[in-house]
């Protein structure tokens, strides 16, 4: 059984965790104190000899990006935390906020120094208030330490750091659909190259990172790259925060070495609901092709589920048993992805719209087969020809449901509508059955 | 409403915050919510006028944005969770439940003005599903019973607190001026964490028990 690794969760049942006492108690903004008297360069090889990777979903190497910023310029540069966290599935990022914003807040004072940037912004989605006052409150209490502002900790850097709030609109959380709205225009994804690292806010050189992979910073300059890298697999380092929910006994966030499996999550979590067997899953979150009982044992790392035909993504586990209609998941994601289309390229405007109507037919019973082979059609010209992410995403559910369930599909249309019972499948029938 | 002169200090100051003043676009679209409860005529040309922009700029990214409202919302917006987790988890009949029990269908408002009610899409708790927020507030783990007795205590004016978030429910418009970026002092309330998020932690206290 793999142990456990709490590092960004490790002080989460404090009730004062999210406080700077709170936060002081357990070596508090000692990293951040340690890295300003560093060489910044040195915070950089620091970080890429950890092998810490994005942990937003795509798993580019952390180190690297920040080294990507061209130095000596006489530009501005800019560090932004990709707080949007909104991809369906995906609850690990607003719980660390709500629990330790300081550690955020610290690991923005490290990177930004690393890329020599003097200003420094959060974008938190606009949906979650508490979690906007606790990264406001910690932000002020960081001012008011002299921990961000001019002269942080006595070193001669300055810093100011900005929470920005958004509003509802989950392409924000590709990363430059939010400089666009930060910028105060439409959320719409950019042409790259240029990439932001070059021509990024403000078309200054500019590094995106997600909350946890910034978060995960302070823990490494205060322990080593050595300790860091010790967890984890070959090419996937590290700890990182996996979230269980859906059908299983007991859902919830569990911090983990990379690679670890689903079939040792769930064990810790008390398994699939009681009475019920695993039907498909998510690996992270509703872009990654779903998975069912025969990936189990695969490792959940970057490579591990790249190699079983899915993606590491958010590490958002979605469980759904044998009760849970598969047409109907997808066919609400594919609503979620028409909803979110910026409407910017042709392929996801108009594929994301045609997709949700015949998945609805499908759903309905009148669908035939005919239809699987357009909605498949529709997929593959959507996949690599949208201008962002979110097109390729909204595939993926489709595609991987057919592949794993495509009698299922079928039953609906002989059927002439859903074979399921919607009630089956809530918690409300899992408590009745319980009691 | 008109805009007082003291809110055109609170919106200089939002401006102040960027180096470039239309980043404050957002903010300022959240403050004209907290004052008018959604976003007004009046509103959008003052923000084109504070940032020397067309008003029809200012209102090309308001319509963008979800949680900007065109049209007044309640005292109380309740949002439910219909993405397909928190669907299948119940949201699905929780949304069924409070249409049915408010005479609403999606976006609408109670003749009271109290509550207004609209499907959300992920809102990233999805271990506590099925979610229901208000305000932008988490109400988490609801049944069909426990979203109409909330939106019962809403309209008698006495809603019980979030599950994660402040002592008591704000309104639509304080919710709104937090978002703003306008601090009310009430980030110290409430939990720390709840049950689900702390999960790992337990287990991982009762791994090194055992050992």
């Amino acid at each position: 059984m793999t142990t456990l690794t709490p590092v960004l969760s490790a002080h989460w049942d404090e009730k004062d965790s999210f406080t700077m006492a709170g936060y002081k108690r357990h070596d508090g903004y000692k990293a951040a104190e340690k890295a300003l008297k560093m060489e910044p360069d040195a915070v950089i090889q620091l970080i890429k000899d950890s092998g810490l990777r994005g942990r937003g979903g795509a798993g580019f190497p952390t180190g690297m990006k920040w080294g990507f910023i061209p130095q000596g310029d006489n530009k501005d540069h800019y560090l932004v935390v990709n707080a949007d966290e909104s991809e369906p599935g995906t609850c690990k990022d607003m719980p660390l906020l709500l629990a330790n914003p300081h550690v955020l807040v610290e690991g923005m004072i490290i990177a930004s120094y690393a890329i020599r940037a003097k200003y420094a912004f959060v974008y938190v989605r606009g949906e979650v208030t508490h979690v906007v006052r606790r990264v406001q409150q910690a932000i002020q209490d960081a001012y008011a330490a002299g921990y961000l502002g001019k002269n942080i900790f006595g070193s001669g850097v300055d810093l100011e750091l900005v929470l920005h709030v958004g509003a509802g609109a989950y392409i924000c959380g590709e990363e430059t659909a939010l400089l666009d709205s930060l910028e105060g225009f439409r959320g719409q994804p950019r042409l790259r190259p240029p990439f932001p690292a070059i021509a990024g806010l403000y078309a200054r050189p500019t590094v995106v990172n997600n909350v946890e992979s910034i978060s995960s910073v302070p823990s490494i300059i205060n322990r080593g790259a050595e300790w860091f890298s010790s967890m984890g697999t070959e090419k996937s380092k590290g700890m990182t925060i996996y979230s269980l929910s859906g059908h299983v006994t007991n859902p919830g966030q569990i911090e983990a070495p990379l690679g670890i499996t689903l079939r040792e999550l769930l064990d810790l979590a008390g398994g699939v609901r009681e009475g019920h067997q695993l039907k498909f899953w998510t690996p992270g979150g509703s872009s990654t092709p779903i998975f069912t009982a025969a990936q189990l044992d695969t490792p959940l790392d970057y490579e591990g589920v790249a190699a079983a035909g899915s993606m590491l993504g958010t590490k958002a586990l979605q469980i759904f048993d044998e009760t849970t209609c598969v047409v109907r998941a997808v066919l609400r994601w594919s609503e979620f992805y028409k909803h979110e289309s910026c409407g910017k390229c042709t392929p996801c405007r108009e594929g994301t719209y045609w997709l949700v109507q015949i998945l609805r037919d499908l759903e309905n019973g009148k669908g035939s087969e005919a239809d699987l082979a357009k909605l498949l059609d529709l997929c593959e010209n959507i996949l690599g020809r949208a201008f962002c992410a979110l097109g390729d995403g909204a595939t993926s559910p489709i595609t991987s449901s057919i592949k794993h369930f495509r009698d299922e599909y079928i039953a609906h249309f002989t059927h002439g509508g859903c074979p399921f019972d919607p009630y089956a499948s809530t918690l409300f029938a899992s408590a009745k059955a319980g009691a | 409403m008109a805009f007082t002169d003291q809110d055109i200090q609170v919106m200089d100051s939002i401006i102040k915050r960027y180096q470039r003043s239309r980043s404050a676009i957002m903010p300022l679209l959240h403050y004209v919510q907290s004052r008018d409860g959604f976003i007004t005529n009046e509103g959008i040309e003052l923000i084109a006028n504070k940032l020397d922009l067309a008003t029809a700029e200012v209102s090309a990214v308001s319509t963008f944005y979800t949680q900007y409202k065109r049209k007044p919302v309640g005292e109380y917006h309740v949002g439910v969770c219909t993405n397909t987790l928190c669907a299948v988890m119940g949201g699905d009949a929780i949304f069924a439940g409070l249409k049915d029990h408010l005479g609403l269908e999606n976006d609408g408002v109670t003749e009271d003005g109290k509550v207004s009610l609209e499907h959300i899409e992920c809102n990233a708790a999805c271990d506590y599903a099925p979610v229901v927020m208000a305000n932008w507030e988490f109400y988490d783990n609801q049944t069909v019973q426990s979203a109409k007795d909330l939106v019962d205590a809403m309209r008698e004016g006495n809603p019980p607190a979030p599950t994660r978030g402040p002592n008591s429910l704000p309104t639509w418009k304080e919710n709104s001026a937090v978002l703003a970026g306008l601090s009310d002092g009430r980030a110290a309330e409430g939990v720390q964490a709840g049950e689900a998020s702390l999960l790992g932690l337990k287990l991982s206290k009762n791994q090194d028990g055992a050992k």
